[in-house]
């Protein structure tokens, strides 16, 4: 399968760039970053607040299936300029992760077709390290707490 | 109990990361590795010691020498620890796709 999403981490760096590019006009691709109920859809995650301009707040609460709130995210949007780009800090609450920061720069590349280029920088390398980790790590646990399951199961 | 030696912090170490690089295209000895570098011998003795625990290096007896060479498979490993983290994005991405096509024909 064609790997439509790259992540560019070069070793030794505080930052890393994501790209992808998407069978979406640019409006649309825009608008996926704008519209809370669209962010909601896409990102499996509740909009508390995102205000879409130069300095704006925005804030994101997820949940577990039993409602409760597992992680709460925020920031502010540095710059904010229509189909083209957004700068915006991001934070989880009540983590070591310290904030960081990310450029997000939104192409035309067809009627049919746009970029997005998200470049993430990060308080250090280690921190960078630390986040590229997390999603590892947490595939790791989820096929610890299923090997759990199926111990308790057992016994 | 031997604790495991950790991968992501064997190459967080810039030193280490260099006698990787270093030996990615060659093996060297001990010694040879070592005079590429400005530290104290022991010191990449060590380094050498913790990329061969955490099986980044495979060491191999040549006559009287012993030569440290790469471990691609190991290598491989940690290339691929990226691999959740871009699986993660490409599925969010995905799904803004797919709802923004909907979206598009709806209008």
């Amino acid at each position: 399968m064609e790997r439509k999403t790259k992540i560019n981490a070069e070793n030794g760096r505080q930052d890393l760039v994501i790209t992808r590019e998407f069978d979406l006009p640019l409006d649309l691709l825009f608008k996926a970053y704008v519209e809370p109920e669209i962010v909601e859809q896409w990102m499996s995650t509740k909009v508390v607040k995102l205000e879409s301009k130069p300095h704006g707040a925005w804030a994101f609460e997820t949940s577990d299936a039993g409602g409760n709130v597992v992680l709460r995210m925020n920031g502010v949007i540095h710059e904010f300029v229509p189909e083209q780009k957004i700068t915006r800090t991001f934070q989880m609450e009540n983590t070591p992760f310290p904030v960081q920061l990310e450029f997000l720069v939104f192409e035309r590349l067809t009627d049919e077709t746009s970029k997005l280029t998200m470049q993430i920088v990060y308080k250090s390398p280690e921190d960078r390290e630390a986040a590229l980790k997390l999603p590892f790590a947490a595939g790791i646990n989820m096929a610890h707490n299923r090997l759990e399951q199926v111990v308790k199961q057992l016994i | 109990m031997n604790l495991r030696r950790d991968v992501f912090q064997a190459i967080a170490d810039p030193t280490r990361r260099a006698i990787l690089l270093l030996l990615a295209s060659q093996s060297l000895t001990a010694g040879a590795i070592a005079s590429n570098f400005d530290t104290a011998r022991p010191t990449v003795s060590k380094h050498l010691q913790i990329l061969t625990e955490c099986e980044l290096l495979n060491q191999e007896q040549t006559g009287r020498e012993i030569y440290y060479h790469l471990n691609p498979k190991k290598m491989k490993e940690i290339a691929d620890f990226i691999e959740p983290f871009r699986r993660m994005w490409d599925d969010r991405f995905n799904k803004l796709e797919s709802i923004m096509k909907n979206y598009q024909s709806k209008k």
